[in-house]
């Protein structure tokens, strides 16, 4: 299944013209505040009516303004997850489980509660209202609202905005597995590199209203100019998996065959994760440096070299672990005589890889 | 009731049914009202808003002679019911009627409150969620205003039992048919030695528009709790 969307819309303060295809797995909508993801959501599930556009799953068309055709809400069979939840408040965990499962044609009801409950670890929670609830265990019943109403697409809103870091590490693995055991494709709206680097399948980068880059995470991430937040989200995406727990706190991971240390993390022994290095946490040396701290030090040739407006640029470097990105300063590019072709060394200090930045497991595909 | 006379006990029981029939019949008008001047946005809101408040600024002789004008049997909207068999004028379903339009403004208020008071973002939820508006109206909306709509019946019936005005100005002051609890007090005020029966009747006014404030406003207060969702 692929959703397809083709939106223009005129808005105080910004004008809205997108297109792209979002294919089964998580697409990202990446962008700062005031890009027009939300827009887009809103016009995919019918919220809000846009002047111009077409959105069709497969050949299932949700609306054409040209042909005048629009579906309500109510009949495009969506799992809409909202930032704010938007559980009802007079109704027990249980009947908001089942409120879209109500609603869902008998025969498309693929979902079943109880692997779905177990899934987000909700059992416990049934019987209770959501006053009673944390905001993780909110989201984690909207997310279970959401999926058995069965929908043929799944909605997320910046479904992590509203928690804290320790809430949204609880609820990211949930979208994982919600990427790698439902085929219908999700749509999910964020700001958050981390997020991005550790959900995307595909990214939508947007700026004004306009699809600025789309691609592999690990593609559009690693270009500065798509950074909402600036430099500070760059960053590569690594696979690794998890080869062993040391006993001085620190777990190893390989990389193809390349060997990387960060403090211990919660994944057992043979997981296979996702890593972000956020290119600022990433030095080059042109010889292999000696007497340094760092643990993780990888051998490999320069790619490329961008250089931004400022005094910084991001140098991509081909590792046996896969591309590296490292921020440094033009001077230091001269210094080095960085350019494609040349060996040097990329050092990574351990800490770079915060526990945030480390996703759960990989679909093997 | 040994120590009310059989025409005070008249008196009350018409009141009852009065307002009985009176909040029963507006509700669904008074919901849906509500419903549209919360949500809707429509041309003529303003019109229909101030349609609805007048009853409760103008005079209620005023409104009471402009029931008369409309529904006596001479006029075209009173001689069409009466074709149909339903005569208000003079009868106690004037009465009702009488008191219903009074009663509508605060009926309406209490409603309209709480509507405003559910999230619409909740309701976008449960279009999302594959319910068409009618359902959302009756598994998100309804449930969360009901303490709200109890609330504006409990008042809308209090006012009923009170109303005087445009009662005894519409079907006028007649014993078991129009005479109602408020129409009884002035008659025996009106008699030398109605004095003590009067004052019965007040007391029971007293107690019945006091019972209802207190119900009205606890379950108003619920009514927030759960919008809150406590």
């Amino acid at each position: 299944m692929s959703l397809s969307v083709q939106i223009s819309h005129r808005l105080p303060g910004i004008d809205l013209d997108i297109l792209f295809q979002a294919p089964r797995g998580v697409t990202v909508l990446f962008g700062r505040s005031g890009s027009g993801k939300t827009t887009i959501v809103d016009a995919v599930a019918g919220l809000l009516r846009p002047q111009a556009g077409r959105v069709a799953v497969d050949d299932w068309v949700l609306f054409d303004t040209e042909q005048g055709h629009w579906l309500p809400p109510h009949r495009r069979r969506l799992g809409y997850i909202f930032q704010e939840g938007r559980l009802f408040p007079h109704l027990t965990v249980r009947q908001n489980l089942s409120y879209g499962r109500w609603f869902a044609p008998r025969g498309a009801r693929r979902e079943n509660p109880d692997h779905v409950i177990e899934m987000l670890g909700i059992g416990h929670l049934l019987d209770r209202r959501p006053a009673h609830l944390s905001g993780g265990e909110k989201q984690r019943v909207a997310i279970g609202r959401a999926l058995l109403a069965s929908p043929r697409l799944i909605l997320a809103d910046e479904p992590l905005a509203a928690l804290d870091e320790a809430r949204k590490a609880e609820i990211l693995p949930y979208f994982e597995r919600l990427r790698d055991e439902v085929s219908v494709p999700i749509l999910y709206v964020t700001h958050s590199a981390a997020e991005v680097a550790r959900l995307a399948t595909s990214v939508v980068a947007l700026q004004d209203g306009k699809v600025l880059r789309q691609g592999p995470a690990s593609e559009v991430l690693a270009d500065p100019s798509v950074a909402p937040t600036g430099v500070r989200a760059v960053g590569a995406v690594l696979e690794v998996s998890v080869a062993a727990h040391h006993e001085d706190g620190l777990t190893e991971l390989t990389a193809n065959g390349v060997r990387l240390f960060l403090p211990r993390i919660p994944h057992s022994v043979g997981d296979t994760l996702r890593i972000r290095i956020p290119a600022q946490e990433v030095i080059l040396s042109d010889r292999k440096p000696e007497g340094l701290s760092a643990l993780n030090v990888l051998q490999g040739t320069v790619e490329s070299v961008r250089a931004g407006e400022g005094p910084g640029a991001i140098v991509s470097v081909r590792t046996p672990a896969g591309t590296l990105l490292a921020r440094v300063t033009r001077r230091s590019v001269d210094a080095l005589a960085l350019q494609p072709g040349k060996p040097c060394h990329a050092v990574v200090k351990t800490v770079a890889l915060a526990p945030q930045d480390v996703g759960g497991r990989v679909a093997k595909s | 009731m040994g120590w009310l006379g059989p025409a005070e006990i008249e008196a009350l029981r018409l009141s009852l049914r009065v307002s009985f029939w009176a909040t029963i019949v507006s509700l669904p008008l008074g919901i849906f009202v509500a419903y549209a001047l919360a949500r809707w946005r429509f041309p003529g809101r303003q019109v229909l808003n101030g349609l609805v408040h007048l009853p409760l600024i103008l005079p209620p002789v005023v409104t009471g002679y402009l029931l008369l004008l409309t529904f006596n049997v001479q006029a075209p909207v009173g001689r069409v019911l009466a074709d149909l068999g339903v005569v208000v004028a003079f009868r106690w379903t004037g009465a009702a009627l009488a008191a219903g339009i009074m009663a509508f403004p605060l009926m309406v208020r209490a409603i309209r409150l709480s509507i405003e008071a559910v999230d619409p973002k909740l309701e976008q939820a449960g279009a999302t969620l594959g319910a068409s508006q009618p359902f959302v109206f009756v598994t998100v909306t309804l449930p969360m205003i009901l303490p709200g709509i109890i609330a504006g019946a409990i008042l809308a019936f209090a006012k009923a039992m009170g109303e005087f005005g445009a009662t005894i100005t519409f079907v006028s002051n007649i014993p078991g048919q129009t005479q109602t609890l408020p129409s009884a007090v002035y008659a025996f005020l009106q008699v030398p030695g109605g004095e003590s029966a009067a004052m019965r009747l007040v007391i029971i006014s007293i107690v019945i528009a006091m019972g209802a404030l207190l119900l009205s406003e606890y379950v108003g207060r619920r009514a927030a709790a759960r919008v809150a969702g406590t």
